[in-house]
């Protein structure tokens, strides 16, 4: 409640003394969805370089990484903001699951303190966004509680969403699954690593930020 | 041998959200599968999350959860009637909330209206 009370009297003055800012765009959502694939995505396309390291183990991001000024231009139209790539949300982390993709003991272990810590700060960063694209796999289950969690959570903040289905390359992928389950959101099925209807998403975070 | 814990929504009402956390997380981490009548806010989800992370350590892996709200009248003007009630009084009684330790629950999978919750114990035996 506070935290709400701060953000808009943060807003009202930011209103009040800037003309204009670069938005805070906050991608989120469980581990393995391809948050940094996607954020690599949109500075490939806007910069030219990348933004993270990606892998297939879990919780390869485990700090914030923020990259600044990035502006898109679509239609006449243009967009700036700062590109916040935050840490998978998870509710169990165990470092046993990293032994299976091969990591030693150590490790594993300095790997699940570090992804408790990243959790914890992207929880923390909520608060400072001010639009968050959820990125989902598309071929995973939607309706499990973190993404709940986290929906529900930016709505109560009155934060504007959009959710990303990553990976529609691949076979299993199910947008349609992921539109019964938020139908009050702007969903849009992509793939970060080969570029799939990325202009379908900028014409989206246009329409959502505007 | 599982234990499930039954939490009323009278035990908790009257709780700020930090002690409804605490008491919460304190039944899991004692290996406990909590039941609770009604749900958190989202907030307090979210603050449970935190919460977990903080706390992991040993043999305490972090939290499985699973709320169910029942939403199935689609009169719009009830809805928003409805919604501000629950809003304002009843919101955090409807529904229910599983939560359990990850060292004994697997995964809870919600249908969405179904609830299924996979123990590690039930998949040793399976195999």
């Amino acid at each position: 409640m506070i935290n709400m009370f701060k953000k808009f009297l943060n807003k009202f003055f930011n209103g009040l003394f800037k003309k204009k800012k670069n938005i805070k765009l906050g991608l989120y959502g469980p581990p393995n969805g391809g948050k940094t694939t996607l954020a690599n995505r949109i500075c490939q396309d806007w910069l030219g370089e990348d933004m993270g390291s990606v892998s297939n183990v879990a919780h390869e991001t485990r700090e914030i990484q923020v990259k600044e000024q990035i502006s898109i231009k679509s239609k006449g139209k243009e967009l700036s903001f700062n590109l916040v790539d935050t840490p998978g949300i998870a509710t169990r982390i165990d470092y046993e699951d990293f032994l299976k993709s091969g990591l030693k003991v150590t490790e594993a272990k300095k790997r699940a303190k570090e992804a408790t810590k990243g959790v914890i700060d992207s929880i923390k960063w909520l608060d400072d966004m001010d639009v968050v694209i959820i990125v989902l796999d598309s071929t995973k289950d939607p309706y499990s509680q973190v993404n709940i969690t986290i929906v529900g959570n930016l709505e109560a903040r009155k934060i504007p969403v959009l959710i990303v289905g990553n990976k529609i390359d691949l076979k299993k992928a199910n947008i349609k699954k992921l539109q019964e389950a938020f139908p009050q959101y702007d969903i849009v099925g992509i793939s970060a690593k080969f570029g799939n209807h990325m202009d379908e998403f900028y014409d989206l975070l246009f329409k959502i930020t505007k | 041998m599982l234990s499930l814990q039954f939490i009323p929504y009278s035990q908790i009402a009257s709780m700020s959200s930090q002690k409804r956390i605490a008491k919460i997380l304190k039944l899991v981490k004692d290996e406990n599968i909590v039941l609770l009548e009604g749900t958190l806010n989202k907030d307090e989800e979210t603050e449970l999350i935190k919460k977990t992370m903080e706390e992991i350590k040993g043999k305490f892996r972090g939290i499985e959860i699973c709320t169910i709200e029942s939403e199935n009248d689609k009169n719009a003007f009830f809805d928003k009637f409805k919604k501000m009630l629950y809003t304002y009084i009843l919101r955090e009684k409807k529904g229910f909330t599983v939560i359990g330790p990850a060292s004994i629950v697997k995964e809870i999978k919600r249908d969405p209206n179904k609830i299924q919750l996979l123990t590690k114990d039930v998949k040793r035996r399976n195999k």
